[in-house]
């Protein structure tokens, strides 16, 4: 049973990610209404998102904010009585990875605004067909067409 | 070899290009038009002639265009193989020229510009591959060639011109695209990228020699202006085109420009010396062998007579394709020879089917009864172009068959020499009944008494003088000859 | 000045877009001028940057001013320098061209429409500087986006190819950034240079999420480029997107797939992991003779000339793709020098069709040739140069890239890459003499003189059409100038030159 632990315990975030990304995959191939095929979309990100924010999570380990006083070189400019017994270093493992955060901020404003495109692109084809499911869009446009 | 730098033969591959400018701008004045195009034709002769003494020396004259690749440039060179093609094909191309005028304005046929404007880019197309220095330069004129003369060979535009203009296109583009390039590439990477044609060949002693027979076999089909069999069906197809077309591009320019490029194959690219070395000659020449009888049999059984004169032609080059793969020093002199000599003869013939379809309309061989005392002069010439083509003396078509015969013997191929001797009986059964016919049978529908109808001067001149050229040329072949001689006596 | 000119070719079209967008809501007609004179001005800062990576070698520029591996690294070489030349000529000559078609098109939206155009423009400059794996996806994205509006802007039918289009593009564009994700997580960078020096020294060459992370990227961006069979969105897309948006699209939108594909196979697995380590070659360059051959028969059974010119661009892709996978240096240069050409000659293409579809209104081949080179002598003849150069024919480009895929494709020993080109070309071949015998001789001898009247293409049309016919010859002409200069750039990469 130890490989339960290993491979589904403890990467349970790799599991999640993959399992919301074929949901948003199954979504995005094989809804037929438009509107669904973009909320498959939207998860399929969701998952990669949430995917990269696991990967920067340590156990017991802190916001990466530093308060004023922790800064070392500072600390000691503004305290110099205090000497330097008291600046405490600064180690990597208390703090989470900071940086796929800023990713997935630049991540989501690229999702938000795929979705924004793609809603104006499905009003535009209901404006056109007058409906959002795939197999009537293209009735209509084979009877337009032959 | 000596080598001088001059800009002669770029100019001489650029006259007739350029000539197109002014034909295009006089479209509407058919006079100046025509011009033109025989200023160009008698200018281009001039230039290919004024080297011909540098060359008769022993020298050759290099002209680079452009530097395309590493070690490989765009390059004219002019030899004496070079010089022999060019000199037939600028002077014919004047005789061409004088001839269309008549036929064109009597046919009122349509597009002229059109028609002379590609044939003068066809011309300097043949110029240019005559010149071509190497491979890729030889490649790229070859395809100009292919591509401008497709206006002219669909020139009818219709249906039938539309089917005879495909199948034209699609073999000779299809074959050059699927053997001749990728051949070329593999010969430029395992010849390190040199492929300039030399004495001994450039690729001689770098490929092994089932490379070779591979290669040479891609390289020969390649080029399938040569109308080897069975890559020879766009020859009969593309006799849609207009009689001047057929008679300049399919007896002179595009197909010997496709049996020059064998030559060079032979002696520039692999070399005499290396074939036989390696001993893979003789699978073109039996490709060559049959390629001549059944050329000369299809020919017996056509009616049409451009088709009977298409299926000669592939015929006759098969001897010349022959000649060279005899690897000896006398059949490439003689194919070298028949490169001239079947030119003059066979342009000859073409004019005279044209002059007849003009003058009495008939195209097929089984109407042109008794036709010969309405076109005395007509048929008198195409008798001289097809005695010279059967290879009889007076005519200079002797001479070419006679170095191939001592070509063949000198090699020891006795089959060849006897299926030689067969070819030309075949020669004889299917030209000389045209004749007989014409001269000898009364016309069926008894108007014969109508006296002499031929066509207008502008054909009738043209035709005579090439028939003549045929016999002066078994009087004084000296200038070819010794530029033969020179390929021949180079190996 | 100089020193930043890497981050200037990408903010000169940037700020102009947001320009754009304000002024032109009051003066909608200084858009295009506007356009062009800022991609002018990008063409010649990016030739500065060329004659600089010229003297000095790699440049390197630190955005903000943060030194990489932290910071974003824009970093320019011989190579994509040489794209980003492409890249804004095309540009360049689109916009010149884009003037009457916009007005026309998309009349109520000019100043959105050049907008989105330099947004896209710049994307793609951006894509081809950037040396840093997660700004190469938002770059993209921001390409995409733009492409996804400017495809939408089409016919009834484009809005419905758009959005597969989208569907099919974010799968990439998130496949890609997944398969950065598992870069990061063993590699703990995100710069490209940086990330090959730690695959090499902490050994992770081994290492399944480097597998994983390669293939996600690899698929990622096979489907941007429509590498076959991830094309299904392409040929519709670029059919029915108004034809400036189709002519920006189809030259650049794919040749730049393919050199990110190349760069991060060269900058960031390298070399050696892709090729020797992995040994997949042979399989991808099977995908690659599957593309050429389904891309040129599909093309062949198109009776529409947007569609069919659409699945070309899927044949020519398997034609780079192959090339670099061949695993040797001729390969790669070749593949190199194919972005370029066929970049050019797509555009000429693409530019002509768009002329001709405008002038006759209509898309079938059949019946818009008739009688054209009378009607249109000067826009065919530009049409006719692109389609040389897509057979092959001496001395346009296409000819010569030919020439270099094929050789590598014999010096590799591959010979089904070989026979899969021979056979697009005879293809190519087939699609255009069609296409000029319905030309020349489509109408029955008499009616032409009477029928037809000559009506050119207006000059600005014109004009860019020649431009872009003068560049296929001259790509082709200095193509030994072009490929010794890949080659030398090539060479940088330490190119394991594989053994027939």
């Amino acid at each position: 049973m130890e490989w339960i632990d290993n491979i589904l315990v403890a990467r349970f975030n790799y599991w999640i990610y993959i399992i919301l990304m074929m949901l948003g995959l199954y979504a995005m191939i094989a809804k037929n209404n438009l509107v669904k095929k973009l909320i498959g979309m939207s998860i399929f990100q969701a998952a990669i998102i949430l995917f990269f924010i696991s990967t920067g999570v340590k156990r017991d380990a802190t916001i990466p904010i530093l308060r004023h006083d922790e800064i070392p070189g500072q600390h000691v400019v503004e305290h110099p009585a205090d000497g330097a017994t008291q600046s405490p270093a600064i180690r990597a493992n208390d703090y989470t990875n900071p940086l796929p955060h800023v990713l997935m901020l630049t991540a989501i404003v690229v999702g938000v605004s795929t979705l924004g495109v793609s809603l104006g692109v499905v009003q535009k084809i209901y404006g056109h067909y007058g409906t959002l499911e795939e197999n009537e869009i293209i009735e209509k446009i084979k009877s337009a067409h032959g | 070899m000596m080598e001088i730098k001059s800009c002669i033969p770029l100019l001489a591959f650029l006259v007739s290009l350029v000539a197109v400018v002014p034909i295009v701008l006089s479209s509407r004045r058919p006079n100046v038009r025509e011009g033109w195009t025989i200023l160009a034709g008698i200018i281009k002769f001039g230039l290919v002639l004024s080297m011909l003494p540098t060359v008769l020396a022993g020298y050759t004259v290099e002209y680079t265009l452009w530097k395309i690749l590493p070690s490989l440039s765009i390059q004219f060179r002019v030899d004496a193989m070079g010089m022999l093609f060019a000199l037939v094909a600028s002077l014919l191309w004047i005789a061409t020229s004088i001839y269309s005028i008549g036929y064109m304005r009597v046919l009122k046929e349509h597009a002229q510009t059109r028609f002379y404007a590609y044939f003068a880019v066809a011309l300097s197309a043949t110029i240019g591959v005559a010149f071509a220095a190497n491979l890729l330069t030889l490649y790229l004129f070859y395809e100009m060639l292919s591509l401008c003369t497709y206006p002219l060979v669909a020139h009818h535009q219709d249906r039938t011109a539309r089917t005879g203009g495909r199948t034209y296109l699609a073999y000779l583009l299809g074959t050059s695209v699927s053997f001749a390039l990728p051949a070329m590439i593999y010969v430029y990477w395992k010849s390190g990228g040199n492929m300039e044609f030399v004495g001994g060949g450039f690729l001689s002693g770098k490929v092994s020699g089932s490379e070779a027979t591979v290669l040479l076999l891609l390289l020969v089909f390649g080029f399938s202006k040569a109308a080897l069999m069975p890559f020879h069906s766009w020859l009969p197809a593309a006799m849609v085109a207009p009689t001047p077309v057929s008679a300049l591009l399919h007896a002179v320019a595009v197909v010997k420009v496709g049996v020059f490029c064998v030559l060079r194959i032979f002696t520039g690219v692999f070399g005499i010396s290396f074939l036989k070395d390696v001993g893979i000659g003789d699978v073109i020449l039996w490709i060559a062998a049959i390629t001549i009888l059944a050329g000369s049999l299809i020919a017996l059984s056509q009616d049409n007579l451009k088709r009977r004169l298409a299926f000669s032609t592939i015929s006759q080059l098969g001897y010349i394709v022959l000649g060279a793969a005899l690897l000896s020093g006398r059949g490439l002199t003689g194919s070298m020879l028949h490169i001239g000599m079947h030119a003059f003869g066979k342009i000859t013939l073409f004019f005279c089917a044209g002059a007849i379809l003009i003058a009495t309309g008939k195209k097929a061989v089984s109407e042109m009864a008794g036709i010969g005392r309405r076109m005395p002069y007509t048929m008198s010439a195409f008798l001289l172009g097809a005695l010279s083509i059967i290879g009889l003396p007076p005519l200079g078509g002797a001479w070419s068959k006679w170095y191939l015969f001592l070509g063949a013997w000198e090699s020891d191929h006795i089959l060849i020499v006897f299926i030689l001797i067969i070819s030309s009986l075949l020669n004889i059964a299917y030209l000389l009944p045209i004749v007989v016919r014409a001269f000898y049978m009364p016309s069926p529908d008894g108007e014969a008494g109508g006296g002499i109808q031929e066509a207008p001067p502008a054909c009738v001149g043209p035709l005579v003088f090439t028939a003549l050229s045929c016999f002066a040329l078994f009087l004084f072949p000296g200038i070819f000859v010794d530029l033969a001689k020179l390929i021949g006596g180079n190996l | 000045m100089g020193e930043h000119f890497p981050v200037l070719i990408l903010l000169i079209p940037f700020f102009t877009a947001l320009g754009i967008c304000v002024v032109g809501l009051w003066k909608p007609h200084w858009c295009q001028p506007a356009t062009v004179v800022s991609l002018g001005a990008s063409l010649a800062v990016a030739l500065g940057t060329l004659c600089k990576v010229v003297k000095q070698g790699i440049v390197s520029y630190a955005l903000g001013g943060w030194p990489p591996p932290i910071g974003i690294e824009y970093r320019i070489d011989a190579l994509n320098g040489l794209v980003l030349v492409v890249i804004a000529t095309v540009a360049l000559i689109t916009a010149v061209y884009s003037r009457q078609r916009v007005a026309a098109e998309t009349p109520d939206r000019v100043p959105l429409f050049y907008t989105l155009y330099l947004l896209l423009v710049t994307g793609l400059l951006g894509m081809t500087v950037t040396g840093d794996a997660f700004n190469l996806y938002v770059l993209l994205e921001v390409t995409s986006l733009a492409t996804y509006a400017l495809i939408a802007m089409g016919s009834r039918r484009a809005v419905l190819a758009c959005f597969n289009y989208i569907i099919m593009g974010t799968i990439g564009a998130s496949l890609y950034l997944l398969g950065v994700g598992y870069l990061y997580i063993k590699t703990g960078s995100l710069n490209m240079v940086d990330i090959q020096q730690l695959l090499v020294s902490e050994d992770l060459y081994s290492s399944r999420s480097i597998l994983i992370a390669f293939i996600l990227i690899m698929l990622g961006v096979w489907i941007k480029m429509a590498f076959f069979p991830l094309h299904g969105w392409l040929p519709n897309a670029y059919a029915f997107a108004p034809s400036t948006t189709s002519c920006l699209i189809a030259p650049l939108m794919t040749k730049v797939t393919v050199y990110v594909m190349i760069r991060m196979m060269l900058t960031v697995f390298g070399p050696a992991y892709v090729f020797d380590y992995l040994q997949w070659s042979e399989v991808v360059v099977w995908l690659a003779v599957l593309a050429i051959v389904a891309g040129s028969i599909m093309a062949l059974a198109q009776a529409d000339l947007p569609k069919m010119l659409s699945y070309l661009v899927i044949a020519e892709v398997g034609y780079m793709v192959g090339g670099v996978w061949l695993a040797n240096e001729a390969g790669l240069v070749g593949a190199f020098y194919h972005i370029i050409s066929d970049a050019f000659m797509t555009l000429c293409l693409f530019l002509a069709a768009g002329a001709i579809i405008a002038r006759t209104g209509d898309h079938r081949i059949t019946s818009i040739f008739q009688g054209l080179p009378r009607r249109m002598p000067l826009t065919f003849f530009g049409f006719l140069v692109g389609a040389f150069s897509m057979i092959g024919v001496p001395p346009t480009c296409g000819f010569f890239s030919k020439w270099y895929l094929i050789s590598a494709g014999i010096e590799a020993g591959h010979w089904a890459y070989v026979t899969a080109l021979l056979f697009s070309s005879l293809i190519n071949a087939i699609i255009f003499s069609r296409i000029i015998e319905i030309a020349f001789f489509g109408l029955s001898p008499g009616h032409e003189q009477t029928e037809i009247r000559r009506e050119e293409s207006p000059l600005s049309i014109l004009v860019p059409l020649m431009g872009a016919a003068l560049a296929v010859i001259l790509v082709g002409l200095y193509n030994w100038n072009l490929v010794s200069w890949i080659t030398d750039a090539v060479r940088l990469y330490s190119m394991a030159p594989v053994s027939g």
